[in-house]
């Protein structure tokens, strides 16, 4: 224990995220691991597009991304928006949003939700849509994601019709776009809690 | 409504009993049910044996003669059958009493009653439920239900909890039952037993397993969280098999006798124990895969095709039994593992039949299990009551129950993402309902083995009542107490299902961009693995292409607005809104009302257009010489040859009413004539595709044409069939597809100078009238394919349109033009009813074609 402690003291605000995010130590310090085998500069930053090539960059070395249907859209969920880096601590607040949701909220209620909370969790699957990050999911920010998911068995036809059918079903005040209220309601009845975290290793 | 159910019930109980004292007198224990016939009392035997005598002394020739013996069995069995569903159709008819009292509680209590009418009127118990029966031919039916319509997804990835409940739990389950009764067994508190160590754990071995159909009958009723559900739900399926192969090896152990057991046959009973549940669930994978394969090729023979699912299900529930591995899991994985490939494979219609036909039997087997468990209790043989070991029992039941499942839950808690709550712990202890499997199991039970039979028998029969009837009954009231989480009940939304997807592919994301192996990385390895290998292998390339989930979701949702729709203008007295001028106009303020927000920009104009379409409604039966007149007139001659041909084709069809029976066994439409049935689908479906087409008129941008026909092609071409997987269509489904591939593979052949646009009218009618009304409306409409053709033909053959119609009557295509069979009809009719609107449109964004020749009246008509 007393390692592993002092690793993660190396680890810049360590202390902080751990708190921020609710990661235990060996969670901050496993993940540190990772990033450093994904940041291949050694920078502490991973970057978006490497600049003089332009290739997907450090998260290109997660060959499984590659076929995720919609892999892109995660990448650049790690980005704020006009940034092309992500610190450690950036990497860290990301991934939290898939942490279990807290029973017992040990947290006291003036800071912010957490950000395994499920409002919050929602919020980074509405981005996952809203590319342009205008705070509504259009029609073309749903087609795109339906395209990148139903792949060539569905012709484009028939996948314009489903995004015009799910645009209807969750579109309240009739404007064509889902804003994240609508988002939200649209997906009251489902687990949120369940489906979007996953269990971290230590 | 109610007092009508217990007169017919009244009346069929007495019917029972006339049957039963006029000759009852050997029932064939293993078919269906154990007839004590020892002490029947002497007058009915007498009556039997006039009865004899009367038959075998011929007199004369009879007219009619009674022979119940010959019905006997056969009869009781129907006779039964039909008595416990006629009781759950009173019970299930006043609402109030099972909303309080779980269902399977009521059939238990209407056991009792016509048990008690039985013993009164035999003072013997006659029927009851033997092994043999339950095992073969009432379990089975309800496991591989379980099994088919298992939410697969949830279940594996609560796997890990659902194993750890069956296996461990059911092991601590039976050690603790049988070691602490045993225990108090020494401890003198139930007297004078002839009972052993081993016999205790036997005992507790066959009280171990939480019961699947008792489960299911109060799970159902309470609609619990679908977590909670399926961990008590999977641990019920499963523990079945773990305590059928715990209570064998207990049985061998204790025939075996105690002092010959040592370290080795104790290992050897471990080793069987896996090899009999891992074994088991093989055979039910091996099955599984077998009726998926034997779907994939079952089209000919559509009306047994469901059959196969039933037969081969039962066969691995059998195979599994022969090899004396565990049936139950068996039958469970065969049914989970074909369910998604039969379902796609086989027609729509055969899905629905197994679905019904397997809530029909298992609902019906269940029916009859409760009953004949309340029935087997009116018997005095097997009632020896025990006090300390009666309710010792029950109380080692229950808190066995509640420690185990905390304890595990606990530890798995340690693991789980989402940690099983405490109230959920609750729901799962109390819900470890008792039932007919147990029952069955202490029926086994060797007599000369184990002295003290009847007291578990009538032991596990107390447990069974006990936690049935009053943990079925407290179960609603505790689960609202409690405030458990309930399942979501809310309508099937498309953008859910998206919405799933998106994260499903989220977190298997974030787990590889987090660097581990977690349950959701291991999950898409075995969705790549399926997707690559399986589906290839055991569905139908055709099932293949639609099988997407999302789409499946979007083309269910589709089909239902299709239903409503009819039943809404059903109700509202005009289902001929196509023909019918004024209902058309109901129909389309009705669609208009429905279908605005679907596609709002369609609707606009179609209330343009109407009065463009209106003509061609305004004849009630579209005719030939309409059709013709507006082609002349406007000028259609190239299209003409083609059209004609394929007009008179399609109304002078030949005997339409010939060779036909009123009554076929292997097909459903016997009187349909397929060209009728096309026919008059076509005639409907022209008018609505017209409103549409209208509706979009001009409204497609040239770009989306040219891409959707490429598309199309790229689609059709290759293996020569259509999207359409509607089966809307089916009369004389394969003929289409084939001769569709085939047409269009000999226009091709000749015109390789058009081949798009002649292949394109060789797929688009077929799809289209299929497609259009129910799968996807929109899709079709925006860019309708007669729009995308008229496109084409205007813009890039307008020169050599005469040519390209001569094509079909070159000497090639003759020839397959002949056995042109419904195929050419549609897409030729389609092109007739898209002619002038393609006709209008060129006129309007082009120059006029060239003038006409002459019109060929005479040639064709």
């Amino acid at each position: 224990m007393g390692s592993s402690n002092s690793s993660v003291n190396n680890i810049p605000n360590a202390q902080e995220l751990m708190q921020e995010t609710g990661f235990s130590a060996a969670h901050i310090l496993r993940l540190h691991e990772r990033f450093e085998f994904l940041d291949k500069h050694k920078c502490g930053q991973l970057r978006l597009v490497d600049r003089p090539t332009n290739q997907p960059q450090d998260f290109g070395a997660v060959q499984e991304l590659a076929l995720n249907p919609i892999g892109d859209s995660i990448i650049s969920a790690f980005f704020s928006p006009g940034q092309e880096t992500v610190d450690f601590a950036s990497f860290v607040r990301i991934l939290a949003h898939f942490r279990p949701t807290d029973r017992n909220q040990s947290r006291d209620g003036a800071q912010q939700e957490p950000a395994n909370s499920s409002i919050r969790k929602l919020k980074f699957a509405f981005q996952m849509y809203d590319q342009d990050r205008d705070g509504k999911i259009s029609r073309a920010e749903l087609l795109q994601v339906l395209r990148a998911m139903l792949g060539i068995q569905v012709t484009e036809e028939q996948l314009q019709s489903i995004a015009e059918r799910a645009i209807q079903e969750a579109d309240l005040d009739r404007d064509d776009a889902i804003s994240f209220d609508e988002f939200r309601k649209s997906l009251e009845k489902v687990d949120i809690d369940h489906k979007m975290s996953i269990r971290f290793l230590r | 409504m109610q007092r009508c159910g217990y007169v017919h019930l009244w009346l069929l109980g007495s019917v029972l009993l006339i049957c039963l004292i006029s000759g009852v007198t050997r029932v064939n224990g293993d078919v269906a049910l154990t007839h004590q016939e020892s002490r029947l009392n002497p007058s009915k035997s007498n009556l039997n044996q006039t009865e004899h005598g009367h038959g075998s002394v011929i007199t004369g020739i009879p007219i009619v003669t009674f022979k119940w013996h010959h019905v006997e069995t056969p009869y009781l069995v129907a006779l039964w059958i039909l008595v416990a569903g006629l009781g759950k159709l009173v019970i299930e008819a006043n609402h109030h009493v099972t909303s309080v009292i779980p269902e399977s509680a009521l059939l238990i209590c209407f056991g009792f009653i016509l048990g008690g009418i039985i013993w009164g009127a035999d003072k013997v118990q006659t029927f009851k439920l033997t092994p043999t029966v339950f095992f073969f031919y009432l379990l089975p039916q309800i496991i591989l239900d379980a099994g088919y319509s298992m939410p697969n997804k949830l279940f594996f990835s609560n796997m890990g909890a659902i194993l750890i409940y069956a296996v461990i739990g059911t092991c601590w389950n039976a050690a603790s039952l049988g070691l602490s009764l045993w225990g108090c067994h020494k401890g003198g508190a139930m007297g004078d037993l002839d009972l052993g160590l081993l016999q205790y754990l036997l005992f507790g071995s066959l009280m171990a397993a939480v019961d699947p159909v008792a489960v299911i009958a109060v799970f159902e009723q309470v609609h619990v969280n679908e977590v909670l559900f399926i961990m008590v739900f999977g641990e019920s399926l499963l523990n079945d098999g773990v305590t059928v192969v715990l209570f064998n090896v207990f049985d061998a152990f204790v025939s075996l006798g105690g002092d010959k057991i040592d370290a080795v046959e104790i290992i050897k009973g471990i080793i069987s124990f896996f090899v009999v549940a891992f074994g088991g669930s093989l055979v039910g994978f091996v099955f599984g895969l077998l009726i998926s394969l034997l779907t994939r090729c079952t089209k000919n023979i559509q009306i047994i095709e469901p059959g196969f699912v039933f037969v081969l299900g039962y066969l691995a529930y059998l195979t599994a039994e022969m090899l004396s591995l565990s049936a139950i899991l068996s039958i469970v994985f065969c049914g989970m593992c074909c369910q998604k490939y039969i379902n796609s494979n086989m027609d729509e219609r055969s899905v629905t039949t197994v679905r019904y036909v397997m809530k029909v039997l298992a609902n019906g087997s269940e029916t009859i299990i409760f009953v004949f468990l309340g029935i087997s209790a009116i018997d005095k043989e097997i009632w020896v009551w025990n006090t300390g070991f009666i309710l010792l029992t029950l109380l080692f039941v229950l808190v066995y129950r509640f420690i185990g499942v905390f304890f595990l839950t606990w530890i798995l808690n340690k693991f789980r993402l989402v940690p099983v709550e405490l109230i959920d712990q609750v729901i799962m202890s109390y819900g470890g309902l008792r039932g007919a499997v147990a029952y069955g199991l202490a029926v086994m039970l060797d007599e000369n083995k184990i002295k003290e039979k009847n007291l578990m028998v009538s032991t596990t029969l107390i447990v069974v009542y006990f936690t049935v009837i009053l943990q079925g009954i407290t179960m609603k009231p505790l689960v609202n107490w409690l405030k458990v989480k309930r399942a979501a009940v809310g309508e099937l939304t498309l953008i859910e299902k998206v919405q799933d997807k998106v994260f499903d592919h989220m977190l298997v994301a974030i787990e590889d961009i987090s660097g581990q192996i977690g349950h959701n990385y291991m999950r898409d390895k075995w969705n790549n693995f399926e997707e690559k290998w399986m589906t290839c292998i055991l569905m139908k390339p055709s099932a293949r292409k639609n099988r997407d989930y999302v789409f499946k979701v979007f083309h269910k949702l589709n089909l239902k607005d299709a239903m409503r729709y009819v039943t809404e203008g059903e109700r509202r007295g005009s289902l001929e809104f196509v023909r019918n001028e004024t209902a058309f106009i109901d129909f389309k303020k009705k669609f208009d009302d429905d279908f605005s927000e679907v596609m709002p920009d369609i609707m606009a104009d179609t209330s343009d257009d109407y009065s463009d379409t209106s003509d061609m409604r305004r004849d009630p039966v579209p005719s030939v010489s309409l059709e013709m007149h507006e082609q002349t007139m406007n000028g259609m001659r190239p299209l003409e040859d083609v059209n004609s041909h394929h007009l008179l084709q399609q109304h002078l069809y030949k005997g339409r009413k010939q060779h036909r029976h009123r009554y076929s066994r292997s097909h459903f439409d016997v009187n349909k004539d397929e060209n009728e049935v096309q026919e008059i689908f076509q005639r409907t479906m022209r008018t609505r595709l017209e409103s549409f087409k209208s509706g979009k008129m001009g409204v497609a941008p040239l770009k989306h044409i040219t891409k959707h026909l490429k598309k199309d092609q790229q689609q059709k071409m290759p293996n020569g069939k259509s999207l359409d997987k509607s089966k809307t269509y089916h009369s004389g489904d394969e003929d289409f597809e084939f001769s569709e591939g085939d047409s269009a593979s000999g226009f091709e052949a000749s015109a390789s100078s058009f081949p798009m646009r002649v292949t394109y009218r060789a797929g688009a009618g077929i799809e289209n009238p299929a497609f259009m009304p129910d799968l996807d409306p929109m899709a079709q409409v925006q860019i309708p394919p007669w729009l995308a053709e008229a496109e084409v033909d205007s813009s890039m053959v307008a020169p050599s349109q005469r040519a390209q119609l001569r094509l079909p009557w070159t000497p090639s295509n003759l020839r397959r033009l002949a056995p042109l069979r419904i195929s050419a009809h549609s897409t030729d009719s389609f092109m007739l009813a898209d002619a002038p609107a393609a006709q209008q449109r060129d006129n309007d964004q082009l120059p006029p074609p060239p003038p006409p020749p002459a019109p060929p009246h005479g040639d064709h008509m």
